[in-house]
């Protein structure tokens, strides 16, 4: 990756994060921690990956993305704003009764959602679906999902996961969010489903491990995804929930929960930090 | 005797027959024999997915499938499509009211031998419950081809509620289905007996036997239990007076729920339901369980002149 591509989305990526906190902060509610914590997998997909087009947002032959974690939805407002889908205007009106926004993904609501989701182990399967009809007609698209690790308690999830191997598909590429959290606490204390990879490799997928934080190794994984046949990929991000924003970085009191003022104050005095940083490089 | 086929049966054959649609794609949770939809599988392989005993991935992956532009039917026993796979059909299928088609067999008590566990009786009540969803119960093999052909050219999720009793054959080759329409197959005065499904059938036998006494019973048979067609059965009762509904499904959320939730808004009369009454099934043969549960035609025109008689 070039340099002036790496520091473009290290900047989106900042962009996207100013946008969850402040979704988040209009909304009084919503879920900043995983939605912060996948920012680089956001970007990286819709700024960078992805065949997609904003002024056709159901075009047939475009690459699918399905966040199968839907309550990470201000991230992917964030990055479909970013990406043109919407407008960036628009994101204040998280979760109001007034908006298109709802407080999980709606397909039927916004532009560039390819699947609703919100009931956790969901959207991965229908991820699968997706990857199925490509197979079946023929179609070169990818399919993207993006998973959380408290989800993965879902026992549908490792129903999906036994279905993508068993239809070789290998144009479908799960992320997952390896934070460690989630609402009650940390995953090993809640319900532990470790160990991720090996879990994930005696499914017969293809595991990648990566700091989910890193561009670069991002990418790498997600070539070899593309260029591995006959098997599914899923490539384990090592996250920080809450990455960006200090007082939520690695704290499950932050998976849904909206800043106060001061609070969003200080976020965003962080961010702009960031970014005024990235601005002389 | 009327030829006897299950409504299943028809379902898997029709699946063949219009199959030529290379839109539809089936999908299976290892139970296409008993479903029939190996006939499918047999046909077209490359359109058949068999999902294995996970029916919560099944109804999402339809689901996906569908954003792509299929025509999905994901099949399996109705307990599971309806009753395990209830929350993913929910918010899967019919929030995003997307194109997918489920073909739920082995509906109701005349499962027989299986038992409770398998005898789904609940089904019309949590799948009429659903926004954007439609619910079909056809009553014979001759209305299970023309719903599947129906369901094939309406956009949007269909629950379709199969048994898997061979029944007799009402219609002829001459019946038109018409989707949200009920269908009045015996005029009558006295008393209107509103049925779905194989009780279809027995409210014929309850009109014969009613017509012996001398009561003039009018039959209605409800093929699309949502949406309801509140025209005919508001009708029915400005012109009889009463009502008896007959369903193979718990007399709480099904048929005769959603007749009595129209005709408290229309045009309110005496209603009896017949049904199982808030129980769990058994196992036993189809026809004895149909008398012990008192869902035969006999009981239908006893509870005929129960209704009646509160006129």
């Amino acid at each position: 990756m070039d340099k002036q591509t790496l520091l473009d989305l290290k900047k989106k990526a900042t962009r996207i994060r100013k946008h969850i906190v402040t979704e988040v902060y209009s909304a009084s509610s919503g879920h900043p921690g995983g939605s912060l914590g996948s920012a680089e997998i956001f970007t990286y997909l819709f700024m960078k990956e992805m065949k997609i087009d904003p002024a056709n947002p159901k075009w047939a032959d475009r690459d699918r993305f399905v966040l199968s974690k839907g309550h990470c939805a201000p991230g992917l407002y964030a990055a479909l704003a970013v990406r043109g889908f919407i407008p960036e205007e628009d994101l204040t009106g998280f979760r109001s009764i007034d908006s298109y926004l709802q407080g999980h993904p709606s397909m039927k609501d916004v532009p560039g959602v390819d699947m609703s989701t919100g009931s956790l182990g969901q959207g991965i399967s229908a991820a699968v679906g997706m990857a199925l009809a490509g197979k079946l007609d023929k179609k070169d698209y990818r399919v993207f999902a993006l998973l959380g690790d408290g989800e993965i308690e879902e026992g549908q999830v490792w129903e999906a996961f036994m279905s993508a191997a068993h239809y070789d598909l290998d144009n479908l590429t799960a992320f997952l969010d390896h934070n460690g959290l989630q609402i009650d606490g940390n995953i090993s204390d809640i319900m532990c489903p470790e160990s991720v990879v090996e879990k994930f490799k005696a499914f017969c997928w293809n595991v990648i491990s990566v700091d989910g934080h890193d561009f670069e190794a991002i990418e790498a994984a997600v070539e070899q995804a593309k260029n591995t046949k006959g098997k599914p990929t899923v490539i384990v991000a090592e996250t920080i929930k809450g990455k960006g924003v200090s007082y939520m970085e690695g704290d499950y009191g932050w998976h849904g929960k909206a800043p106060n003022e001061d609070e969003y104050k200080l976020a965003m005095k962080e961010l702009e930090e960031v970014m005024a940083e990235l601005e002389t490089k | 005797m009327a030829e006897k086929i299950a409504t299943r049966q028809a379902y898997g054959d029709a699946l063949v027959e219009f199959g030529v649609n290379e839109k539809i794609v089936v999908f299976d949770a290892d139970l296409s024999k008993s479903t029939k939809t190996a006939g499918f599988q047999a046909k077209y392989p490359e359109r058949f997915f068999n999902m294995g005993i996970a029916e919560a991935n099944m109804m999402c992956a339809a689901a996906g499938m569908a954003t792509c532009g299929k025509i999905p039917f994901a099949s399996t026993f109705a307990i599971f499509a309806a009753g395990r796979a209830c929350e993913q059909v929910r918010n899967s299928i019919c929030y995003p009211k997307l194109n997918v088609k489920i073909g739920a067999t082995h509906a109701g008590i005349s499962v027989g031998e299986d038992g409770a566990s398998h005898q789904m009786l609940e089904d019309i009540s949590n799948m009429r419950v659903l926004p954007n969803m439609t619910v079909i119960s056809p009553a014979d093999a001759v209305e299970t081809r023309l719903a599947v052909k129906a369901a094939i050219e309406y956009e949007g999720p269909v629950y379709l509620r199969l048994g898997r009793l061979a029944v007799p054959v009402i219609f002829d080759e001459t019946y038109e289905f018409e989707w949200g329409k009920g269908v009045q197959i015996r005029e009558g005065s006295d008393v209107t007996i509103i049925a779905t499904g194989l009780m279809v059938h027995e409210a014929i036998i309850a009109y014969d036997i009613l017509k012996e006494k001398g009561i003039s019973a009018r039959v209605i048979n409800i093929h699309t239990i949502k949406p309801l067609d509140d025209a005919i059965i508001e009708k029915a009762a400005r012109e009889t007076g009463a009502i008896v509904t007959a369903e193979e499904h718990n007399i709480i959320g099904g048929l005769g729920s959603a007749v009595c939730e129209s005709l408290a808004s229309s045009y309110p009369v005496h209603v009896l339901r017949i049904g199982t009454q808030d129980k769990f099934g058994k196992s036993g043969k189809p026809p004895l369980l149909m008398k012990e549960y008192e869902l035969t035609g006999k009981d239908i025109a006893k509870k005929a002149e129960a209704v009646i008689a509160l006129k």
